[in-house]
């Protein structure tokens, strides 16, 4: 099988002839030194690209975490050692309620979109007529753009001309602030990211679901299980490693949720800081009020506050593998 | 004479016929809750798609929420006033270049990952997928800000190729990890060099893998927001920078911001709609493995 691939390229005299080390051309002796550390000349280039712009912005950031910046990026800053991380940590008004709320969002739309992903996945799982236009209905809004995805939630949920609030007026039940309420805006980003991303969840589940064997749900129905059993105790063990991979990636996606946030309810996070979670507030004092300093104490802690979460769940898994 | 020849493959029928036993209730119930399902993950995309075809009075007027004269006034006002032909090609040119840049750093670092299974230094690179975008948006603004690089299209290519190059390295090396290593080894008992035989034999073996972490790169490009923002000049504005910039006045066109949001998003839903195969298995790359 493999010799008309070989023949054809070995057909080519423009191939460098480098390999064989009695010609030490420099060109030869080149190619034979990246042969030999292939691995490093492969590697090297991305992993260099990403540690300079990863390494070099958070040393940048913990100093500036340690500084009052403010104002002008050319300004002259002054070191003020940890008084920033003392404020942001004694700051009740924004600091802490951000957290919170960048909490209740991702765990709100992780958890919504976990089981409707499930449901869906399961309803999806066994080939049917028209699963083709199910499949492509489920895509459109997992590609759509998040800020286009926020203007047109804007004008459903707007409360005079939206759509949302005309089919409650049908139903006889009164109309709703959704996104321009203060306790009413976070819940309907969620549902707003919930209608995004099941998709997503959807997409993965039904992966795992694919590749699992049907033999296990064959004995399990013969043993007299009953769906609900059958999913329960053998499915949902199997896949488990999937959902592992699914709440991982979309949990950290939740966590840094900016754009749909930022679009809806613009600088702040709304008038009453509704809906400013740890993204939105580090984004606006950076951006809005260049309160750099400030900005970048909020950012070191959201970062460490990352790491935890993403040590908290790899632990686990390794505990689980042992 | 047939029936006898056929009944072999018979033990198969059982097994088959036993999944397809599921009541009849189920099957309806299945039906009903799918086209829920598809309607709601619909609805909300044609209502942007009606919306942007009616005048300002009519998105104000209850009476015409489905019966209206269609216009096409709002797409007149968008591409000719607003020079949005602009906008799209910046946010095209960003989306390809920062495409193609990350594919020829990030393709051969995910074959030597996958080759060598260099966990940690791929653990580097994906890094990138775990920091929140804002952390690194102060101190590269800082930087570029200094360099008086902001509003170029070098930065913006830059920062979105921080978005790419994590994707393509993790479709990529769960795409070498399942591809065969025996094609490469024969290539180079053949006499092709280690090098020469990912770009003869692995490369052009990858197309798939290629296809996939090239669109997906190029719609995530396309859709990102807040590296565009903030590091954006006027002449190089990305469509949802845009979009959002419509909304800054007193009150707002929603004609025309629906009529921009269609504009943004129809371009990626047709290549999604094309590619759906490649967008699925990219997007759940790595999602079987344990």
């Amino acid at each position: 099988m493999t010799v008309p691939v070989t023949a054809e390229s070995t057909g080519k005299p423009a191939a460098p002839s480098g390999w064989t080390p009695q010609k030490p051309t420099p060109w030869a002796s080149f190619s034979n030194w990246a042969n030999r550390h292939r691995k490093w000349v492969f590697a090297s280039p991305a992993m260099i690209f990403v540690a300079l712009l990863i390494a070099v912005p958070i040393v940048w950031t913990i100093y500036l975490s340690l500084t009052d910046s403010e104002g002008s990026v050319r300004a002259k800053a002054e070191f003020i050692g940890f008084e920033n991380y003392l404020e942001v940590l004694g700051d009740t008004e924004r600091f802490w309620p951000a957290v919170w709320r960048t909490f209740y969002f991702t765990g709100g739309a992780l958890a919504a979109e976990l089981v409707l992903g499930m449901a869906i996945a399961l309803l999806l799982w066994r080939p049917f007529k028209g699963e083709k236009w199910v499949r492509v209905a489920i895509l459109l809004p997992l590609v759509a753009t998040p800020v286009a995805v926020g203007m047109m939630w804007r004008l459903i949920f707007d409360p005079n001309i939206g759509f949302a609030n005309q089919v409650l007026n049908w139903l006889g039940l009164p109309s709703q602030p959704w996104l321009s309420g203060e306790h009413t805006a976070l819940p309907t980003l969620i549902f707003v990211d919930v209608w995004q991303w099941t998709p997503m969840i959807v997409l993965i589940l039904l992966a795992g679901l694919t590749s699992l064997s049907d033999e296990p749900d064959e004995a399990a129905r013969i043993d007299g299980a009953n769906s609900w059993q059958r999913f329960w105790f053998v499915t949902l063990p199997l896949l488990r490693a999937t959902v592992i991979v699914a709440i991982v990636l979309r949990g950290i996606d939740a966590l840094k949720t900016f754009d749909i946030l930022y679009a809806t309810k613009g600088k702040g996070g709304g008038s009453f800081h509704e809906v400013e979670t740890l993204n939105v507030y580090a984004y606006g004092l950076s951006f809005d009020y260049n309160d750099y300093g400030i900005a970048s104490t909020v950012l070191i802690l959201f970062f460490l506050l990352i790491i935890a979460l993403m040590w908290i769940v790899t632990f686990r898994r390794k505990g689980d593998r042992s | 004479m047939t029936d006898t020849l056929t009944r072999p493959a018979s033990p198969a029928v059982p097994v088959r016929s036993s999944r397809r036993r599921k009541p009849r209730a189920y099957q309806i119930f299945r039906v009903v809750i799918l086209t829920v399902v598809v309607l709601l993950f619909i609805a909300p995309l044609a209502w942007m798609l009606i919306a942007s075809l009616k005048t300002n009075v009519d998105i104000y007027d209850a009476s015409k929420t489905f019966l209206f004269t269609p216009t096409l006034e709002n797409y007149d006002n968008v591409l000719s006033r607003n020079n949005y032909f602009e906008f799209i090609f910046n946010s095209f040119w960003v989306a390809f270049c920062a495409t193609v840049l990350s594919m020829i750093l990030g393709v051969p670092a995910a074959y030597a990952m996958s080759r060598f299974t260099m966990h940690r230094s791929a653990l580097v690179v994906l890094m990138a997928r775990i920091i929140p975008g804002v952390s690194l948006l102060v101190p590269w603004y800082f930087i570029f800000a200094n360099l008086r690089l902001v509003g170029g299209y070098e930065v913006l290519i830059l920062s979105h190729m921080f978005v790419s190059l994590p994707l393509i390295v993790y479709i990529m090396m769960s795409f070498f990890d399942s591809m065969p290593l025996e094609l490469e080894e024969q290539a180079q008992v053949d006499g092709l060099t280690p090098i020469g035989a990912f770009r003869r034999i692995t490369l052009p073996l990858s197309i798939a893998g290629l296809a996939t972490s090239g669109i997906l790169s190029f719609i995530f490009s396309w859709n990102n927001f807040m590296f565009a923002l903030v590091l954006s000049g006027a002449n190089t504005k990305t469509l949802p920078v845009a979009i959002f910039n419509f909304v800054s006045y007193a009150s707002i066109d929603w004609g025309s911001l629906m009529a921009a949001a269609v504009v943004v998003t129809v371009p990626i839903m047709v290549i999604a709609l094309f590619t759906q195969k490649y967008i699925v298995s990219g997007l759940t790359a790595g999602a079987t493995k344990g």
